[in-house]
């Protein structure tokens, strides 16, 4: 480690375009090493080394090239990659998107010191993610269960009150029959001071501020920053996680402003774009940020990510989203449609997705007929959305009898079941509306469901 | 071996001078702490390397080595039921060296080198032997692992051994004194020879409706399934690895979720094959390159996979290859490409994509391996695809489509409504239909291509009868047509449909579909006489057998199935004489 001692700072920039600076002439640099700029008048910049040549180091600087000049202005190359310093005392605590605190305390006193990129998890390592988290939400908890150690993004619009829903699943997510340590990361990328006050006020509501760690890149910070943004956040859930043990939930919003100052960097560095200008390898690049979610064998802990995103144009094909459902085991999907009827919250079951919820439900965990139900629930629904379409043109005299009752259950299983404003609702709670809605139907129509289950749990038997 | 030194880095490209008289796809090892590459470019003096690790830390300047062999698979008794990396790292061993992340520069072999296996020879010196003939045999769980002359080498056996060795001990040794080990290096990107390849005649059993009876792959064939996020690729891939009857899978898990690989992990040791009643692992070899490991890695992970079932080929079997996703694979190469700077075709990726694919898709096959006994092996590829948006018309969907032989196209609105496996039937075909008629008649029934055909229309017929529907109203078609639109929905609903999940519909034998075809096509048959005479389709719709036909698929008996038929012909018998 002696050569960290030896202080390299060049003066030698050649090149400034957008956020990259270009130093000729240094030696001894190592790929993704950290680099401290000084200024002119003193102030200092942090930047990365994202290509090395024999001549020129291209460097790409956090807080923006402005009053950067290729004369005065010095590089020191630090050797180490970017870094979060980490200890017991950072719950509570608030930091900018390179991991530095903004909330005017001292510094972490560092028990250990992490590089933020992390490191790929070991498949065999990992362990099966299988706790059922009731996040008191039926759409969720019903239709879409959320367990621990999974990655499951919101997929909003922009005015749909994605925050709200990632608020409530915050405050109101337990294990069944546990007590144990848990805590919160909060990753914000280019969102506003409101809804980061909005994120900050509903965790004081609760009285969880204490077990709150704050990452906080609003819109008029450095954009470049964003890049770091999450990855300074998942550094500090992984030691939450699995050195302290605790469960944690990291919410990471706005995926899609991250997304930007990636295409931002990828632009400056003239890289073929793919599909709409987003470089090729955002795929990677966001798997190194989704896969960080989990669970380790032998390990308490566990990471559970809940990533929001601003659908542009409410466009689920859109490179952002599209990547991430990719890649994340599922998604919750907010309409538009459904909102402006008055559904809170307005998620729009169909094309939503969790990946881990059979390993999550069932006997013992939830409940023996959840799957069953769940099934039911969304094929009858879905029947009763597309009659709704045949309704406005044909009018709804022209539908047999039974498709009248589909029509009906269609709506009011967006009145009861999806809607439910502030209610916090048990599991059994969200299973005994789905059986009242079912009731609404024939029993011969129940084809997904187990005939010994109707028999026990169907209103209709249960009356006799 | 020369040693050379690096001059560029970016990302997982690097390059290195000084490395003159190196090959293309050598191996070189670069850096301090020897992280594993590959020359993909030679240009006077440089050398272009994809590294196959994280590149975070390296200097301009440190030194590259390298190693005068290609990337080659170790291939030998003990793959089965192994987990591997990209480039066949076994991961267990990995995690014993490194932890729970993995970190670089650790390079276990392939193969457990100090484990002993069980050889009985085959030959007795004084034999003649060539490439591809057996020496011996090694059981390997249940099967019999058979140990053959590698490729270009032969003579006459001048010793042989029987009994307990490691994959490394030389077994055999042949006059000119070439020794002959369990274990042969392969390199990967190089196709293993056979003598020739043959036409696919044998359906390829997986235990779902819609693939054997609808659209079949057969043995030695390829298949595609493309569909967007949440359209079940990888659900379905994993039902194939399953249940297909092929005595070898290799599941190749190419740039996706840690989770999902967890759970196969966890799952096939447990899950018993219903064919040999042993747990599905033990004839199973996974690779596991997950998103967020080095992308070279990535593409490497294909070829590693291939070539491990291109060796259990050569010994006779019929192999089943999963590849989830081709396009993670397809992206590898684009990032690569982008970082050479190479000019870009289609959306980025590289112009040569259309020829990669193809070469990957045709070392699929059913041929007459080497050897004497003249061996008949399959590899039949699987290759999902994740299509931007789902959107089929981009590249790497275009592309497979003109190599694969049978096209799933998974359907978002099917997924939406639950409807799994949420393969489109209109989109979807076979070109394997023709060559199979035979064996489905041989095997299931002689009617079995009338039965499909028939579905297909009905399907067919329902798109367009549930045009009319959304124009003017089911109360507009005649009976007849409202029957076709109940027994299709039957068909979807009832055939289909099936649970992967359930206990027993999540495979369904090839009698069993057969006769739930048959019950459903004999229930319209009778239905259709019954309203000719006239008796109303709400009181046929009505009928108890209508329901009993909704749960066949629960039953776990064809012939209990097949009794259904007769349900048919009684209800629907006195329902006329009621009506008379």
């Amino acid at each position: 480690m002696t050569d960290l001692l030896v202080s390299r700072e060049y003066r030698t920039i050649t090149n400034v375009a957008g956020p990259l600076i270009f130093i000729s002439n240094a030696k001894d640099v190592s790929y993704d090493e950290i680099v401290r700029i000084r200024l002119p008048d003193g102030e200092e910049r942090t930047g990365r080394v994202l290509e090395i040549s024999k001549d020129v180091a291209v460097v790409q600087v956090f807080e923006g090239t402005t009053g950067i000049d290729n004369r005065l202005t010095s590089a020191e190359f630090t050797g180490k990659p970017l870094t979060m310093k980490l200890s017991p005392d950072i719950l509570g605590r608030t930091f900018n998107g390179i991991g530095k605190p903004r909330d005017g305390g001292p510094d972490i006193i560092e028990e250990m010191e992490v590089d933020v990129n992390g490191m790929p998890i070991n498949p065999v390592a990992r362990d099966k993610p299988e706790d059922f988290i009731q996040t008191g939400m039926s759409a969720i908890d019903g239709l879409n269960t959320l367990v621990r150690g999974q990655k499951l993004p919101i997929f909003s619009g922009a005015g749909l009150p994605a925050n709200k829903l990632a608020a409530q699943i915050g405050r109101q997510a337990k294990v069944l029959g546990e007590g144990e340590q848990f805590s919160v990361v909060f990753a914000a990328m280019g969102i506003t001071f409101r809804e980061a006050s909005f994120f900050t006020r509903s965790f004081e509501r609760s009285g969880a501020l204490g077990r709150v760690v704050f990452f906080m890149n609003l819109t008029n910070d450095p954009t470049i920053e964003r890049l770091t943004t999450p990855r300074c956040a998942l550094t500090v859930a992984e030691y939450l996680a699995y050195t302290l043990n605790h469960h944690v939930l990291v919410i990471l919003t706005d995926m899609i402003n991250y997304c930007e100052a990636l295409r931002e960097i990828s632009t400056a560095r003239e890289e073929v774009p793919g599909r709409r200008g987003y470089p090729g390898y955002m795929y990677t690049d966001l798997s190194t940020i989704y896969e960080r979610a989990g669970k380790i064998k032998g390990k308490k802990g566990s990471i559970t990510q809940i990533p929001i995103l601003t659908m542009p144009d409410d466009d689920i094909t859109h490179p952002v989203p599209d990547l991430t459902g990719y890649i994340t085991e599922g998604q919750i999907v907010l309409s538009r449609d459904l909102f402006r009827r008055g559904g809170d919250p307005p998620i729009d079951v169909l094309p939503c997705l969790s990946r881990l919820m059979n390993s999550g439900i069932g006997e013992g965990k939830t409940r023996e007929d959840h799957r069953n139900v769940a099934d039911q629930l969304y094929a009858s629904y879905a029947y009763g959305r597309d009659l709704r379409r045949l309704v406005a043109i044909v009018g709804e005299e022209a539908l047999t009898e039974l498709d009248r009752k589909y029509l009906k259950l269609a709506d009011e299983f967006e009145k009861t079941f999806i809607s439910q404003g502030d209610e916090n609702r048990a599991i059994a709670r969200t299973l005994e509306i789905g059986w009242n809605l079912l009731a609404m139907l024939p029993e011969e129509e129940l084809k997904r469901i187990n005939e010994s289950y109707i028999e026990k749990y169907h209103p209709g038997y249960q009356e006799e | 071996m020369t040693t050379g030194s690096i001059s560029r880095i970016s990302g997982p490209v690097v390059t290195a001078e000084g490395l003159r008289g190196s090959m293309m796809y050598e191996v070189v090892r670069v850096g301090t702490d020897a992280l594993f590459g590959e020359i993909i470019r030679l240009d006077k003096n440089e050398a272009v390397i994809q590294v196959y690790e994280d590149t975070s830390g390296l200097k301009v300047g440190e030194k590259v080595e390298s190693t005068g062999t290609q990337f080659s698979v170790a291939l030998g008794p003990g793959l089965l039921s192994s987990i591997y990396d990209g480039i066949q790292r076994p991961l267990p061993v990995l995690y014993e060296m490194s932890g729970d992340f993995i970190s670089r520069g650790v390079f276990p072999p392939g193969l457990d080198l100090s484990r002993k296996w069980r050889f009985t020879p085959v030959v007795s010196v004084g034999d003649e032997v060539r490439e591809g003939d057996l020496i011996g045999i090694v059981p390997e769980f249940h099967i019999e692992h058979r140990i053959m002359v590698p490729p270009s080498v032969s003579g006459k056996v001048r010793e042989i051994l029987e009994g307990d060795y490691t994959v490394s001990d030389p077994v055999c040794i042949l006059d000119d004194g070439t020794k002959i080990a369990m274990m042969q290096l392969w390199p990967a990107r190089k196709p293993r020879p056979y003598r020739k390849k043959m036409d696919p005649d044998t359906l390829l059993i997986t235990g779902q409706r819609i693939f054997d009876t609808m659209f079949p792959v057969a043995k030695g064939g390829t298949a595609m399934i493309p569909g967007g996020f949440g359209t079940g690729k990888t659900v379905a891939e994993q039902t194939l690895a399953k249940w297909s009857d092929t005595r070898i899978v290799v599941y190749i898990g190419c740039g996706e979720r840690g989770n999902e690989m967890t759970d196969v992990l966890y799952e096939f040791p447990e899950l018993i094959d219903p064919r040999t009643g042993l747990p599905l692992i033990e004839r199973t070899v996974l690779i596991a390159n997950t998103s967020n490991m080095p992308v070279a890695a990535r593409e490497a992970s294909i070829y590693t996979g291939i070539t491990i079932a291109e060796y259990y080929r050569d010994m006779g079997y019929d192999v089943a290859l999963m590849a989830d996703s081709t396009s993670r694979w397809g992206e590898a190469l684009r990032e690569i490409s982008g970082r050479l700077e190479e000019m870009p075709g289609e959306e980025g990726y590289p112009a040569y994509l259309a020829t990669r694919l193809a070469a990957f898709y045709e070392r699929a096959g059913r041929v007459v391996c080497k050897g004497m006994d003249e061996r008949i092996g399959s590899i039949t590829i699987i290759g999902a695809v994740s299509p931007p948006g789902g959107d089929f018309s981009e590249p790497i969907t275009q592309n497979t489509l003109r190599v694969a032989g049978t096209f799933w196209a998974l359907d978002t609105a099917l997924a939406y409504r639950r409807h799994f496996p949420s393969v489109n039937w209109i989109k979807s075909y076979s070109l394997y239909l023709e060559s199979l008629e035979d064996w489905y008649e041989k095997e299931v029934a002689e009617d079995w291509k009338d039965l499909r055909e028939e579905a297909i229309y009905l399907l067919q017929k329902e798109v367009e009868l549930q045009e009319i529907v959304q124009l003017v109203g089911p109360d507009a078609l005649p009976d007849s047509e409202k029957l076709i639109l109940e027994v299709s929905r039957i068909i979807r609903e009832d055939f289909l449909q099936q649970s992967a999940f359930h206990e027993i519909d999540s495979f369904c034998s090839l009698d069993k579909q057969y006769w739930m075809m048959k019950v459903i096509l004999t229930f319209h048959e009778k239905a259709k006489k019954a309203m000719n005479r006239g008796i109303g389709i709400d009181s046929i719709m009505q009928l108890p057998v209508k329901k009993a036909i909704g749960r066949m698929k629960e039953l776990s008996d064809a012939e209990m199935v097949r009794e259904h038929i007769d349900r048919i012909t009684i209800d629907i018998d006195s329902l006329m004489e009621e009506d008379r």
